[in-house]
């Protein structure tokens, strides 16, 4: 049938509401998608919205007196403070060290193997992983005693219930996340690139430097942001590993410790809105400047 | 390390680099081994201290029992433990299933207006961390009830876990030639038939990698199950956190053999899962999707 009758048919008699919406794509095939998309708008946008509300529905006071009292409370505000003391350098030597490993590890013949052992820490979970470091990072560990009859120091080094536990703990479940991304990206770069570049007389830094990097900005912003995010909401090493009075008292707790041991929902609601808009402007600001290293064709070289 | 030389065409032309280079690739690898190491080391310490009978000061524990493993089931009632874990577990895999696997069949088929939305609400859950979204869930899961009960676990852990599903099976059903579904539709077949006797069979290999994903993601998962449990809801996992929380009170072995038990839960079944899915899967799906 040509577009013209098609066209005269439509105008004689009006077509049908399903054939209207089956022209843009609406039939029952896409209907399956609603029953999900009603969960998560039912289970993940409401309760953010609820959350927003609430938070401005406070036990006492104006409408803002949650968000007044958090940064006017120094125990309070420290918490973000904290909490980036953790997450920037975490996600900074994650992602730093994840480059060069990446770059040795796609040329490797059993990656299948190497990226097995990577994912344990990630299927262990956080509370196993600070469980481990409690016995291994501890002044009888073994991490201690190699150290202290090796000569290297003579008394204990003292890593466990401080910030340094939460940082290791923090570095040795989010490491594999922020490597294997990496990993995905590099091997998305068609080695020819490096080739013709090799064949020019460029030596490996300056391959590195014109070829890898621009190719790689993208990507590896946007695993910088997804290890923040991961990093920013550290929860059960702080408590177990760290010093959760102190130095690793990070916003997750003084959330937790609002809504399930003062039940005080509404002020839980705003730390865990202001969790979520801090996590927002880091992630801005880093997607932001990604475009100061490079701008062109962002999977350029994706086979 | 004859990387250089396996590697074929890219080995050959990086070949000739001088010994700064040999050098750098050297200390990779050595950064590389001490992190297997270490992390080998730390789970290893788990696995002897629940074997040990007293270990304090010396390299190995004195003597060697299984005695904790015991005194670890009697005093966290592991049993009930482990029977709600595989309950919980059980429920968010079918449902997460079910749920997941007909949108990403309508996303992966159709072209309508607001999908690209719809795409962003599915990966919303898995970008935002769980502690965020949890203490919202957590609050609106108390308001209806459902939260303090095993309900309110395996609906928390939807969240994140439908959006995984659909996020991990779009690529699969794109794959599948759609000729082979307009042939079942000529003869006659609705979508409810065609989904249960020509989608599904073809589907099979990547519904059973997406839902073992699930289930190891799902014994794993602290936050939101221990937002959402009551005293007669938790999983192993969070079982395991509040023994290591109030540790002292019990011996550190029987915590450790209880650990033992958690490990071996999720070891088994990220074993079965590797065999038929790239361990890069586990984490890698959601954010190559996002670009």
């Amino acid at each position: 049938m040509s577009t013209a009758s098609l066209a005269a048919r439509a105008r004689s008699e009006r077509p049908g509401l399903r054939i209207v919406l089956a022209r843009h794509g609406i039939d029952g095939v896409t209907l399956l998608a609603v029953p999900s998309a009603l969960f998560v708008l039912a289970l993940f946008v409401y309760p953010f919205l609820y959350g927003l509300v609430l938070s401005l529905e406070p036990k006492a006071g104006g409408w803002l007196a949650n968000y007044v009292k958090f940064f006017s409370d120094h125990f309070l505000y420290e918490t973000i403070w904290n909490t980036l003391q953790l997450a920037i350098p975490s996600t900074l030597v994650n992602v730093l060290l994840s480059i060069p490993v990446a770059l040795r590890v796609r040329r490797m013949k059993h990656q299948r193997l190497l990226t097995a052992i990577l994912v344990l820490p990630i299927t262990l979970g956080t509370v196993l992983v600070a469980e481990g470091l409690l016995n291994y990072l501890g002044p009888h560990g073994w991490l201690n005693r190699v150290l202290v009859d090796g000569g290297l120091i003579a008394d204990p080094v003292r890593l466990i219930h401080n910030y340094w536990g939460v940082l290791i703990a923090l570095f040795i479940s989010i490491f594999p996340f922020t490597f294997l991304l990496t990993l995905s990206y590099v091997t998305g770069i068609d080695p020819s690139l490096e080739q013709a570049a090799s064949t020019l007389g460029a030596n490996a830094r300056a391959r590195f430097r014109h070829i890898l990097l621009p190719l790689l900005a993208q990507g590896l912003a946007i695993n910088f942001c997804l290890t923040f995010v991961q990093a920013f909401s550290v929860f059960p090493s702080a408590v177990l590993l760290g010093d959760p009075a102190g130095v690793t008292r990070v916003i997750s707790i003084a959330a937790y410790t609002a809504a399930f041991e003062q039940y005080d929902y509404s002020m839980a609601s705003a730390i865990a809105m202001i969790m979520g808009f801090s996590q927002l402007i880091i992630v801005a600001a880093v997607l932001a400047s990604r475009g100061l290293v490079y701008r062109g064709p962002a999977g350029g070289a994706k086979g | 390390m004859s990387q250089g030389m396996s590697a074929g065409a890219t080995g050959r032309a990086v070949q000739r680099e001088p010994a700064g280079a040999r050098l750098w690739a050297t200390s990779v690898w050595v950064l590389v081994g001490f992190f297997i190491l270490n992390l080998l080391a730390l789970i290893a310490t788990v696995v002897v201290n629940s074997l040990g009978t007293r270990w304090f000061n010396t390299w190995l524990p004195e003597g060697f029992t299984t005695r904790w493993y015991f005194s670890a089931w009697d005093e966290f009632q592991l049993s009930d433990v482990l029977i709600v874990t595989f309950q919980v577990v059980a429920a968010v895999v079918a449902l997460a299933g079910i749920l997941g696997v007909p949108a990403a069949y309508a996303l992966a088929r159709r072209d309508f207006p607001g999908k690209r939305f719809l795409v962003l609400l599915f990966l919303l859950p898995l970008l935002v961390p769980p502690i965020t979204f949890g203490i919202p869930l957590a609050t609106v899961l108390y308001k209806v009830r459902l939260a303090g009960s095993m309900s309110g676990v395996i609906v928390a852990n939807l969240v994140p876990t439908v959006p995984f599903v659909i996020l991990v099976m779009i690529p699969f059903i794109e794959q599948i030639d759609p000729r082979i579904e307009a042939a079942a539709r000529v003869f006659g077949a609705g979508t409810g038939r065609l989904f249960v006797h020509v989608l599904v069979p073809l589907l099979a290999p990547g519904i059973l990698a997406a839902l073992l994903l699930v289930l190891v993601r799902t014994i794993a998962m602290f936050e939101l199950t221990f937002f959402t449990a009551g005293p007669d809801s938790q999983t192993l996992v969070v079982a395991l956190y509040y023994a290591v929380y109030a540790a002292g009170v019990r011996a550190g072995q029987s915590i450790d053999a209880m650990a033992v038990i958690y490990m071996v839960t999720t070891l088994v079944w990220l074993l079965i899962a590797l065999r038929f899915v790239n361990p890069a899967q586990i984490v890698g799906r959601a954010p190559r999707e996002a670009r």
